[in-house]
């Protein structure tokens, strides 16, 4: 017989056990070995050192790295809260069947590869690429211009990439106002960008804001577009991670990087949810 | 003269036309109610006042000045939705002051306007109250303080107490109605609730399928409605056909067995509307409807019986005045006085 009080846990042993072994056991073991010694000739050695994450805190290099990875995760974030928006609401004061049809190009790309759309950008970045012969024709640039290898085009790829995630988002809360709250504000003499500001936005905050961590979150751990579009040179905590632990079979050190970004993630999203929630708290239950 | 004016206003989508020929003209302080089914336009009607909805024809006419070319957020209305509406990140003040804001009003001005109107509407002390905190009944206030905050020109109402329960909905009629009465704007309701359009308004507009069928006083509405239509919907109402009646010796008309003298009354329609509290149980006579009690229902203060008769089921409510009425199953005689019958349709 099964006791009442073990149902609630058999019940959820299957998900458990997909949890355990899939997220939990993965991470454990990279937290474990980011504190595994490393020798150049003697490979990873099984101790307790702190000697990686000294190693890491103490090179500028890192923090150069760390610096980009969330200066470009940011500069996306804002992008995708600006685009996102826009997109979010134009598509929904669109008529049907347009508003199904454009919803479907923005959501489209989801159903294509990363690596794909990547490197369609890459095609464009190049030297040789449509915008630099683009820019060129319209006298706009003297020379060939590349994207490739650059904040601003690993930027934009990504922006690409992450943009309808925040579509989503917006979409979502969008659905939620009450239309009428729309008529409220014109017939209080309100313009209508006024009532966007003060009416549309604030109502789709939450949705803004959490489509923003999704968003910050992705961008900061991506590693396809940046490992593409920036190549070795410009590295991201993702793809230096990569690097360590393929190139330099250095696993302890791209263990601690990997620890690192998740913990300043983690930290990051914390902090805004926390701020979300003692804002919207009392205005949304 | 005439305050807001609607002419000829016409709103069709596609062939069918939502509104059709609207004629009205509303003096300055008055309280008109558009009544009638869903879908008789009257909601259109007060977008298309209201500037949401642009008329396919003719036009309307604000203290002299035509609307037509005027958007909704330049006309200064105030707007009571049915579902309120309101801002859902302001408190009840935000709320409240978001109106006069736009108008450019300065602080202290506002803040004093927006305290004066909240408690005008009872809600002096739910001020920095968030909407999703409140009761229907409070959201309705701060929904009418918002809209009234900005003296407004006309204040419109959509099914502004739809939502709300019975209990409430009564005791807000009659707050609406005094505080409609202490500021004297002039206010347009829409409502498909018959009690309220009678128990507020000074005008009663009553549509149906986008026409006016009636355009009269709460009373006269009532007592003297000019269609089956008008009566049927503003109250309770039986409809008889008449028969002319010669063998009589005064002017009669017959409905039934009933043989009714006219007693000075004219009676030229072929069909009757005799509102169910005017009829009277009697004693067997020619000019009584003889009938069975089919159900007979209690309801507090008067009892709701429905009476099998040869002209069909009829309606009667009698007052609880303390003696019951007949027993279901029971033969009883309707009786009514002529002036009782309210003529509608044409005559033969």
């Amino acid at each position: 017989m099964i006791k009442p009080s073990q149902a609630p846990w058999l019940l959820s042993a299957p998900a458990l056990t997909l949890y355990a072994t899939f997220l939990i056991a993965p991470i454990a073991s990279v937290f474990l070995i980011s504190f595994f010694n490393f020798e150049f000739y003697g490979g990873i050695q099984v101790s307790f050192t702190l000697k990686n994450y000294i190693e890491i805190l103490t090179d500028s290099y890192f923090y150069e790295v760390f610096a980009r990875t969330f200066g470009v995760a940011f500069l996306v974030t804002l992008a995708c809260v600006v685009l996102g928006t826009a997109e979010a609401y134009v598509l929904s004061r669109m008529r049907n069947p347009w508003k199904g049809l454009f919803l479907m190009v923005v959501l489209g790309p989801l159903l294509i590869s990363v690596v794909v759309r990547t490197l369609g950008w890459a095609l464009l970045f190049g030297s040789t690429g449509l915008i630099s012969k683009g820019l060129q024709a319209l006298g706009l640039a003297a020379g060939p211009v590349s994207l490739m290898y650059t904040n601003l085009g690993v930027g934009i790829a990504l922006t690409h990439v992450m943009v309808p995630f925040m579509v989503i988002s917006v979409w979502a809360s969008l659905q939620k106002i009450n239309p009428s709250t729309e008529a409220a504000a014109l017939s209080l003499g309100a313009s209508q960008f006024t009532v966007i500001r003060r009416v549309i936005v604030p109502q789709v905050m939450p949705g803004i804001l959490s489509g923003a961590i999704m968003v910050f979150a992705m961008s900061a751990s991506a590693f396809a577009t940046p490992a593409i579009v920036g190549g070795r040179r410009l590295k991201t905590v993702a793809t230096a991670a990569y690097d360590e632990f393929l190139n330099t079979l250095n696993w302890p050190l791209g263990s601690a990087l990997a620890v690192l970004l998740l913990i300043a993630t983690i930290i990051v999203l914390i902090a805004t949810n926390r701020l979300i929630e003692r804002r919207y708290g009392a205005v949304f239950n | 003269m005439s305050y807001l004016v609607l002419n000829n206003l016409t709103k069709r989508y596609g062939p069918t036309a939502a509104v059709d020929s609207l004629n009205l003209e509303i003096r300055q302080g008055e309280f008109i109610s558009l009544l009638g089914p869903s879908g008789c336009g009257k909601t259109t009607t007060l977008q298309m006042i209201a500037g949401f909805v642009e008329p396919s024809a003719g036009n309307i006419v604000l203290n002299g000045r035509d609307m037509n070319n005027i958007p909704a957020n330049k006309r200064g209305l105030g707007i009571v939705f049915q579902n309120y509406a309101l801002f859902p990140h302001m408190t009840a003040s935000q709320n409240v002051a978001f109106g006069l804001e736009m108008q450019g009003i300065k602080k202290a001005e506002c803040a004093e306007r927006v305290a004066d109107t909240l408690k005008l509407v009872g809600l002096g002390h739910l001020a920095d109250r968030y909407p999703a905190r409140m009761s229907g009944g409070q959201q309705q206030r701060v929904a009418l303080a918002r809209a009234l905050v900005i003296k407004p020109a006309v204040l419109l109402l959509d099914e502004p107490l739809s939502n709300l329960d019975a209990k409430l909905r009564e005791e807000m009629q009659l707050e609406l109605r005094s505080i409609q009465r202490s500021i004297g704007t002039t206010t347009v309701l829409v409502t498909h609730d018959q009690s309220e359009a009678l128990a507020l308004s000074d005008r009663i507009v009553v549509m149906n399928q986008g026409r006016v069928e009636q355009i009269a006083e709460p009373y006269t509405a009532y007592e003297q409605p000019n269609s089956e239509f008008v009566g049927g919907f503003l109250g309770k109402a039986n409809i008889f056909q008449v028969l002319a009646e010669s063998s009589a010796l005064e002017p009669s008309v017959r409905i039934a067995e009933a043989i009714i003298p006219l007693e000075g009354v004219a009676m030229p329609a072929s069909s009757v509307i005799v509102r169910p509290e005017k009829i009277l149980f009697s004693s067997p006579q020619p000019s009584a409807l003889p009938g069975i009690m089919k159900t007979r229902v209690f309801q507090g203060n008067h009892w709701l019986c429905q009476v099998k008769t040869s002209a069909g089921d009829v309606l009667v409510i009698r007052q609880n005045d303390g003696e019951s009425v007949a027993e279901e199953g029971a033969v009883v005689h309707l009786r009514w006085r002529a002036q009782d019958m309210r003529p509608v349709g044409a005559a033969n």
